[in-house]
């Protein structure tokens, strides 16, 4: 029985469907990142009630960079070793190489603007590498959460591609492995937090007989800097390399039977298989997948809070983590500025990764 | 091209060739399984761990480690006594929190997200570029207002309102450029790259103005956005394989749009939303970081009840917080048990199509 009211909201529909969502992005997204951009540019103090904030430019920013707080988030700047300037020349004379490069093609002027974005990020980040990691001296939270995101994320993507490859072979028990190797999604990160700190105690844990034996009885993860991200991205992998496994696994299995028989019947050898029919298939999910872990790797607060609270110092914090410390302490514009500073140094490397990598790869193959 | 790596009338040869194809030979076996075992061991360790922990005492944790339940040391059900018997009252209320929360948000999200991704698929939006960028400029404007100038919001939202609309109105028409669809898309979907330590601190201040700080549904409002942008890229594609033909053909018997969703459409799409919805549910019943900004007691969910447990003075205590950890993931393997029978093979290859 079509009443007024369901005719009209049959003629609403078009804006009830996406509206609900809009209004939510809107409201606590989009307006939250505006507020956002203007605590980081302000200085906020708590008072009765409400805070008081007062306009302060780039400030909280300057203070991040070149300020007081370089330390904490750059990392110790000391002197540079000739190493270091050799690094940096040679990772600027790659990117104006790679920028001449695009300039001999078709030109666009927002493509040209993005890479130089990007080239200017890369730089900025290789220059932070060399002045800290290759001059012997801390870095700070920039490098930490690059340090999770790439060695990580490259790590798990290695391991996961090849357990893939091995589950896609004609085995048995394949449920079983499968059921097995997707448990760690389903346990909280804090869980796999403690978890892996039981594990890893030298004196208590489970391979403590094994450390005592190779001498190393009283030795503390936690004290050694890179002992302990290290171990803070075995925790990681641990959980995440599941969900590689199983995208992957999935892209193996719709890989075309005959394409890869017809390899073998042709007398090919297992890599020139995998490199020649199976990989150019399952490149666009593995591109995907990995944007998606590389999203997700910026984002990590949860285990380096349950498994070091940061230590040793500021060794293994994220910049999230960085922020909430900022936030507890509480200097609200100086943890809204090292979240801009985290959303930017994403954003680029994100959409730099996408345009050039998932792009390029769609129309090179459309 | 013909290419034998190997020889074959050598030991090795023979055993790395394979007795026929799609088999293995004796050494890829070897290989393989050993590469399955020793994950398997690596992934099942740290649960038996878990498990062997959460039935010691104190003392056999401390001393050193012990490793068979019944061979080395005694298991005892102190810990799960503790938690489950003793001290139900205070388990029991962050457990059934972090239960609604998750469940609501994850309706909320699927039914929103979904809603959304068939809109995109099937209608056409043409929202006018200046529009938006109004829209942007009365959102920084009313921000400004309150953050710096100490406006009330609701007063700066109302006017806020009334210029966007009067200028919408009258300015609008002019507006020439328009996006479509495929960015409306990308700018629901592009929310995740987002990290939610960039937003939660005005998120917070909306909260403590609306005085919902620390409620049931301030969290369950922030966690369906955080999970808005996967349902709506998942669900996207899932639709778009939905044939059109049964629309049309419902359309013409006079079926609204709204029937044509939930009745014909959804119920074709629900093995890929019952993947989206588990996926979903596991992060909403994980999640870490807005719980520990938006929540400290009332609306305690169980991933801060965790960290809370432990930050006493007497350090971790190992054995309650493995039994935490089996009870947390009890809920996610009965979801996956229940939504598994609606999950179709191959249902992650067509949803993360490069």
């Amino acid at each position: 029985m079509p009443s007024v009211f369901s005719e009209w909201l049959d003629r609403q529909s078009r804006h009830l469907f996406i509206m609900p969502a809009v209004i939510m992005i809107l409201v606590f997204s989009i307006f939250p990142l505006i507020a956002s951009a203007i605590l980081a540019l302000s200085r906020v103090r708590l008072r009765a009630g409400g805070y008081k904030v007062t306009f302060v430019g780039f400030a909280n920013f300057k203070k991040q960079i070149f300020g007081s707080e370089q330390f904490h988030f750059l990392g110790t700047f000391g002197s540079i070793s000739l190493l270091a300037w050799a690094f940096t020349i040679a990772v600027g004379a790659l990117l104006i190489w790679w920028l001449l490069r695009y300039l001999r093609g078709p030109v666009w002027w927002l493509g040209l603007i993005g890479r130089l974005i990007a080239a200017a990020v890369l730089f900025g980040i290789a220059f932070m590498f060399a002045a800290t990691l290759l001059s012997g001296t801390q870095i700070g939270t920039l490098g930490v959460t690059l340090f999770y995101v790439f060695v990580g994320c490259t790590a798990q993507f290695a391991i996961g591609l090849g357990l893939a490859v091995v589950c896609a072979q004609p085995i048995r028990g394949r449920t079983f492995f499968r059921v097995v190797f997707f448990l760690p999604l389903m346990i909280t990160p804090i869980g796999i937090g403690y978890a892996f700190r039981m594990l890893a105690d030298t004196t208590k844990g489970p391979f403590a007989p094994l450390w005592q034996m190779v001498g190393l009885g009283d030795y503390a993860w936690v004290t050694s800097p890179w002992a302990a991200r290290f171990f803070i991205i075995v925790a990681d992998s641990w959980q995440w390399i599941p969900f590689i496994f199983v995208v992957l696994l999935a892209a193996l299995e719709n890989v075309p039977r005959d394409m890869v028989e017809a390899g073998h019947v042709d007398g090919a050898s297992h890599s020139q298989i995998f490199r020649e029919i199976t990989w150019p298939q399952i490149a666009p999910v593995a591109a995907t997948v990995i944007l998606i872990r590389v999203i997700e790797a910026f984002k990590l607060v949860d285990l380096p809070n349950i498994m070091t609270a940061g230590g040793p110092g500021i060794a293994t914090e994220s910049m999230t983590l960085h922020a909430f410390f900022a936030w507890r302490a509480p200097d609200l514009g100086q943890s809204a500025a090292i979240s801009y500073l985290l959303l930017f140094v994403t954003v680029v490397l994100c959409v730099s990764f996408f345009n050039l990598v998932i792009l390029k790869h769609r129309s090179a193959q459309g | 091209m013909q290419s034998t790596p190997l020889p074959k009338n050598t030991v090795l040869g023979r055993f790395f060739e394979p007795p026929g194809i799609g088999k293995m030979s004796p050494g890829g076996k070897v290989i393989v399984y050993g590469v399955l075992f020793s994950w398997s061991a690596f992934v099942l360790f740290p649960l038996y761990w878990v498990v062997v922990t959460s039935l010691k005492l104190p003392i056999d944790v401390n001393a050193g480690p012990v490793y068979l339940p019944w061979v080395d040391f005694t298991p005892n059900l102190h810990a799960w006594r503790e938690l489950l018997v003793t001290g139900l009252g205070k388990t029991m209320k962050p457990y059934f929190n972090s239960i609604v929360i998750a469940l609501l948000s994850t309706s909320l999200c699927a039914l929103i997200g979904s809603m959304a991704a068939y809109a995109l698929v099937r209608i056409e939006y043409k929202p006018k570029f200046g529009t938006i960028l109004l829209f942007v400029l009365a959102m920084v404007a009313m921000a400004m207002a309150v953050g710096v100038a100490g406006v009330d919001w609701r007063l700066a939202a109302a006017v806020a309102g009334a210029i966007f609309v009067l200028l919408a109105r009258t300015l609008g028409r002019r507006f020439k450029r328009s996006v479509a669809n495929g960015d409306i898309l990308f700018w629901m979907i592009s929310q995740r790259i987002l990290p939610p330590v960039v937003t939660i601190i005005p998120v917070y201040m909306m909260f403590q103005n609306l005085r919902m700080l620390d409620t049931h549904a301030a969290l369950i409002l922030s966690y369906t956005v955080v999970n808005l942008p996967i349902v709506i890229w998942l669900m996207y594609d899932f639709f778009a394989a939905v044939p059109i033909e049964l629309e049309e053909s419902a359309q013409l018997d006079g079926a609204s749009r709204l029937t044509i969703f939930f009745e014909i459409v959804l119920p074709l799409a629900r093995a890929g939303l019952a993947a989206t919805t588990l996926l979903v549910l596991i992060l909403a019943w994980n999640e870490y970081v807005l719980a520990l900004f938006l929540s400290t007691s009332k609306a305690q969910t169980m991933p801060i009840l965790v960290a809370a447990m432990n930050a006493g003075e007497k350090g971790v205590l190992w054995w309650t917080m493995c039994v935490v950890i089996i009870i947390m993931i009890i809920p996610v393997i009965l979801m996956a048990l229940v939504l598994q029978r609606f999950i179709a093979k191959g249902v992650l290859t067509g949803a993360v199509k490069g």
